[in-house]
């Protein structure tokens, strides 16, 4: 282990995570919602891309062993495991409309003032030179909203879907970049914010028999698109 | 044609504020005030149009797929969707709809994620987003990659599953159906008329679509 590091709920955080490295997010309470970005460390213009992630993988959701592909193509991050088989990536992430009761103030709640993901996302953001224009849609780890089936491509958000325990990692396959936030998913319907605890381990690179390379032929052409950078 | 409707389209006539034609691979971008009727025909049907909008007057205020969907609880947009911006303003309405179900998830096509999806050979091929890029920098007020997000795609079909999946199908669409939208606050939009050729989107043949815009 590299090192580790306890996200409190309701928080936002950003790290560096180099190539060939893991980052294990547990969650360390029921209910708990990573709202997630991933830019390349030493070019952010180069960043995820959730739609290009999504339809390449034919997938409505993140999981294992999905590659979290860049707009440019190659794969930022892999997903190399999970205790949940469902990650939601198509309904972004909350804003001050969402927070339950509505965001409270430093001057009364001090550090357990309730902000949005937005909040804690656009401050990240603007450590690193970022901003508004940078806030694409995010990965929303642990959290799970399904279509319902219907005409209109319902959607039915899923209540208590990540338990304390539940955990998923993430390989890099460039060094990368990575904002998140701990607010509970926007159409969460209590402010009940679980901390996640960030675990940084060095892996081996994937080789030719990597479960995310042969996951599909665009999960293997976006790994080697990025291998390619290296090369 | 009653008189009553004759006249109600020689009024429509007299407000008009675009009529153009954009050719496949080709795209556009203009602004579009507040109340007015902005109007998109597939003339030839089976034609996506990748579609960005943003604020006139502040252009990081711009169209979220992900709110959008999130906060009318569906995937699809049709007659009624409201196109929200990532700060929830809402910036156009859907007001008439003849194709009845258009994608705001599968983002555009660009050169990489061609090379992702289709294989090596695809690199070269005109995608939507050197369309997006070309016509943003074009605009000339600091537009640029940074803003272009997640955009509409009229007219193309890309169902889910409730077992997490997605596919790009057929689409709904046909010839001369078209999709009306109504400018919440003086709007920027940015189209490209999408060259994708390796997904049923375009049928496998780019065509022409028609711009159609009114004053209030």
């Amino acid at each position: 282990m590299i090192f580790s590091h306890d996200v409190p709920g309701g928080a936002a955080w950003s790290m560096i995570l180099r190539r060939h490295r893991a980052v294990r997010l547990e969650c360390l309470g029921p209910g708990a919602n990573v709202s997630t970005l991933i830019y390349a460390a030493d070019r952010p213009l180069e960043r995820l891309n959730v739609p290009d992630t999504l339809k390449a993988q034919m997938a409505a959701r993140i999981a294992a062993p999905m590659v979290l592909m860049s707009d440019l193509g190659k794969a930022l991050c892999s997903v190399t495991g999970s205790s949940l088989t469902w990650h939601d990536a198509i309904s972004g992430h909350s804003l001050d409309a969402h927070v339950p009761g509505g965001p409270t103030s430093y001057a009364e709640h001090r550090n357990d003032r309730r902000r949005s993901a937005r909040d804690g996302l656009l401050e990240e953001l603007w450590k690193h030179g970022l901003g508004e224009r940078d806030l694409h849609a995010t990965v929303n780890f642990f959290s799970k909203v399904a279509p319902t089936g219907d005409e209109r491509g319902g959607l039915a958000f899923v209540h208590g879907h990540a338990r304390t325990g539940d955990w998923v990692e993430l390989r890099a396959e460039q060094d990368v970049l990575i904002m998140l936030s701990t607010a509970p998913h926007p159409l969460a319907t209590a402010w009940s914010p679980a901390a996640v605890r960030a675990t940084v381990r060095a892996v081996p690179a994937p080789g030719p028999d990597d479960p995310s390379r042969v996951f599909r032929d665009e999960s293997g052409r976006a790994l080697a698109e990025a291998e390619r950078t290296y090369q | 044609m009653s008189t009553q409707t004759l006249r109600a389209q020689e009024d429509r006539e007299a407000r008009t504020l675009l009529d153009v034609e954009v050719a496949p691979g080709d795209g556009w971008i203009g602004e579009i005030p507040a109340g007015g009727r902005f109007r998109i025909v597939d003339l030839k049907g089976n034609q996506a149009v990748d579609t960005l909008f943003f604020d006139a007057r502040d252009h990081a205020n711009r169209y979220s797929a992900v709110d959008t969907v999130r906060e009318q609880g569906a995937v699809y947009l049709t007659t009624g969707s409201r196109l929200l911006s990532a700060r929830l303003d809402p910036l156009a309405t859907i007001v008439d709809d003849t194709c009845g179900r258009h994608d705001t998830l599968g983002g555009a096509c660009a050169q990489e994620s061609n090379v992702v999806r289709y294989g090596e050979h695809t690199r070269h091929e005109h995608a939507c987003r050197a369309t997006f890029l070309a016509q943003a920098i074009g605009w000339g007020k600091g537009l640029d990659k940074r803003d272009l997000t997640h955009n509409v795609n009229f007219f193309m079909n890309v169902p889910l599953t409730t077992d997490g999946g997605l596919t790009f199908e057929d689409g709904l669409s046909a010839p001369g159906k078209h999709v009306e939208l109504r400018a919440e606050r003086d709007l920027l939009i940015l189209i490209s008329n999408c060259p994708q050729l390796n997904n049923p989107c375009n049928g496998y043949d780019p065509t022409p679509v028609r711009l159609l815009g009114w004053d209030e």
